[in-house]
């Protein structure tokens, strides 16, 4: 190791120097597009002249796509095209060649991981949503009334910064088994153990594992449940409340009868959004199982079947299914902005 | 609020203990894994992080030296040493038989095996001495109960650092994340100013289409997006993954920036178009500053999102040392290093420590561009 140094540092420096000369480009780019295309299209149209009505007009038909034209761009290749793509493939074989017909689905359907996989992410969507949301409840409706409320959700936000490998590592920790008789090192084992349990290796216990897993994504997506909610509990009219104080209702009365009904909207965005989240969940499985134990999910699937199985046709059928079960909510969120923008 | 008699000073007591019981809970997971980064590879093993912060009382077998380390000083055979062998504690009692390790307090001088006598001092120094010579070449087995004060070390960070790759890998992160950030924000700014101030036809249609994009999932992209940078000679490269990167970020960047430049006031646009100013000028000369609140919680929830993916990394970056980032390297570390809990608390803290900073820094921007961009 002691040749390469100079050489590394080298690579260091010319690694930094790439990346500051991307921004610039990337920035610089940007505006000099922007600028250049207008001024080239005031040019073919000049808003002056004999013709200044007609041409202002084919200009101001034009230019929204000058800016647009970037983004539309990007976004067709990085996520339209990819779409159709992932299609096709999915009706073709292993090496995208042949065309298979519905071979991959098929054989999705009666592949054992396939029906685990399934299962579990029903769990997950049951469970983490359901979970998060009515913490993040719980945490908005307590922090709302303290004077050190900022603080604490300032606290309680946290994990929403952490990477799901770096919150797979911090769980990891609390679950570790040490064997009987040496001293438990991860916090469940060793409150389980001196409640008289037996120390456990909570990862491959069958059929519960997977809630460990849930756990961890119950911790980060709680805050960001709290968030929305805090916000909307905060803009709920005072008059409601202050009824329903005259009319001599219990704190825990206006909370759920009065204050709840009020954010369902709020609610149902939450659990939504975190549905969404929970559909894609793949590196907490990857790090702390790697599907094993029967903890496999659709998205480690689909990875497992692109990198370990090479085998496109499966991996593209993992992700149409993964694509199909986000439509949904797709749909009801297009309907929901438009109705927002009329 | 609510202020019914007698019940309200419990309730503040009830709602103030639950505030930090959810606090405790939710902190506790991550400061375990900051308390275990400062504790070595012994006492991560030896005992739980939550004992961490009080001095660990242990019993230790030593075995003193055989019959050829004895030194005969005036007649009298000596075999003296120091139980800790270089370590530090202190001890607080000792014994010579495992049935009774803790039989006799520090500084006494107690009768051992062949009539040898056995002093350990509180700092762990040892003395036997005996009038005859001694025998055999294993010597004696000493019992100690020791209390080792609480101890943190900063050696993990230095070797994680360094031996274990993950200066490189902070590197490299830092090298994906930071034009990925970067790029997509002008790119969406303008498309945003688009669709919320030109009127043209199919306006709808697109913001309709950026809230569908939104939700997409990245492994539907991945396969076709891997191939198509094979083709045209991207391969496995930065610029490749700054280019995925601003593609996925885009939706939300547009509809969060469109969003909040829809809300800017009527007014002003309208009085500089009056005034001649060109739709280009009205976007960098007044949409764009106007806008700064919701590009800094864009732009935060951006680096957070590229600093700590590692789908999109293990995908369209190799994983050789000049490319591997943060979160790969911590999963590699996972699979290799399992039971290595100081180098992977350390490593993990690493990783997370600069999404922290910028989180408790930023957090202001974080909240409103959740709220803004939560679809409602």
């Amino acid at each position: 190791m002691t040749v390469p140094v100079i050489g590394e540092g080298e690579a260091r420096v010319e690694q930094l120097g790439m990346a500051a000369v991307t921004i610039l480009v990337g920035v610089f780019g940007c505006i000099g597009y922007f600028f250049v295309s207008n001024l080239i299209l005031d040019r073919i149209y000049p808003a002056s002249g004999p013709q200044a009505g007609r041409n202002i007009n084919r200009a101001g038909a034009i230019r929204p796509w000058l800016f647009l034209m970037p983004a539309l761009a990007l976004l067709g290749v990085y996520l339209v095209y990819p779409v159709f793509v992932s299609v096709w493939l999915s009706f073709h074989d292993a090496r995208g060649e042949t065309f298979v017909g519905a071979d991959n689905y098929v054989w999705l359907i009666n592949d054992a991981k396939f029906r685990e996989s399934m299962w579990n992410n029903l769990m997950w969507l049951v469970f983490v949503p359901a979970a998060s949301t009515f913490l993040g409840l719980v945490a908005a409706a307590v922090t709302d009334r303290i004077r050190w409320g900022n603080f604490a959700k300032a606290m309680i936000f946290m994990p929403m910064a952490i990477s799901f490998v770096g919150a797979a590592v911090i769980w990891k920790l609390i679950y570790e088994y040490r064997p009987d008789g040496q001293e438990q090192i991860g916090v469940l084992n060793a409150v389980w153990t001196a409640m008289g349990g037996q120390a456990q290796t909570w990862l491959t216990l069958p059929g519960v594992n997977s809630f460990f897993l849930m756990i961890v994504l119950v911790w980060i997506q709680t805050g960001f449940a709290m968030v929305i909610l805090s916000a909307a509990l905060r803009g709920i009219p005072e008059e409601t409340i202050e009824a329903s104080i005259l009319d001599g209702a219990s704190p825990l009365q206006i909370f759920f009868k009065i204050k709840v009904p009020q954010i369902w909207g709020t609610i149902l965005v939450v659990w939504t959004t975190i549905t969404i989240t929970v559909l894609k969940v793949f590196d907490i499985v990857l790090t702390m199982t790697n599907g094993q134990w029967g903890t496999q999910v659709l998205a480690n699937l689909m990875y497992d079947w692109m990198f370990r199985g090479n085998d496109t046709g499966r991996a593209s059928t993992a992700a149409i299914i993964i694509m199909l079960m986000v439509t949904p909510i797709m749909i009801w969120n297009i309907r929901n902005a438009a109705k927002e923008t009329r | 609020m609510d202020n019914i008699v007698g019940t309200k000073s419990r309730l503040v007591w009830v709602v103030n203990l639950s505030a930090l019981a959810l606090v405790l809970l939710w902190l506790f997971p991550t400061f375990g894994l900051l308390v275990s980064s400062f504790r070595d590879r012994d006492q991560i093993t030896a005992s739980g992080w939550w004992k961490a912060m009080f001095p660990a009382e242990q019993t230790l077998q030593y075995r003193a030296p055989g019959a050829g380390d004895a030194v005969d000083e005036n007649g009298v055979f000596v075999i003296s040493g120091n139980v800790f062998e270089g370590g530090r504690g202190s001890v607080k009692s000792f014994g010579t038989s495992a049935r009774d390790p803790g039989a006799f307090p520090a500084g006494e001088t107690v009768p051992a095996d062949d009539g040898a006598d056995l002093t350990v001092l509180q700092n762990g120094d040892f003395r036997l001495t005996s009038a005859t010579e001694f025998e055999g070449r294993r010597g004696m087995r000493i019992f100690v109960t020791s209390v080792t004060p609480p101890r943190f070390t900063f050696e993990n960070y230095g070797r994680v650092l360094g031996a274990e790759g993950l200066g490189r890998a902070f590197l490299n992160t830092m090298t994906v994340s930071i034009p990925a950030t970067v790029i997509p924000i002008l790119v969406a700014a303008f498309a945003a100013y688009a669709l919320a101030w030109m009127e043209f036809p199919g306006r709808a249609l697109l913001v309709a289409g950026v809230v569908g994009l939104l939700v997409v999932p990245l492994q539907l992209a991945l396969i076709p997006l891997l191939k198509l940078h094979n083709e045209i000679g991207l391969g496995k490269s930065y610029l490749g993954i700054w280019l995925a990167h601003t593609g996925f970020g885009l939706p939300l960047a547009v509809y969060l920036l469109r969003n909040y430049m829809v809300g800017l006031p009527r007014e002003i646009i309208e009085s500089a178009r009056v005034d001649g100013a060109t739709d280009f000028q009205i976007f960098l000369k007044i949409i764009l500053p106007l806008s700064f609140p919701a590009l800094a919680s864009f732009a935060i929830f951006q680096f957070l999102w590229t600093w700590n993916d590692l789908l999109v990394a293990l995908v369209f970056l190799g994983n050789t040392q000049d490319q591997l980032v943060m979160t790969g390297q911590l999963k590699e570390l996972m699979g290799s290093r399992g039971g290595d809990w100081e180098i992977l608390a350390t490593s993990a803290f690493v990783t997370i420590a600069v999404p922290l900073v910028v989180f408790f820094a930023m957090q202001k921007y974080l909240v409103r561009g959740l709220l803004a961009g939560s679809v409602k």
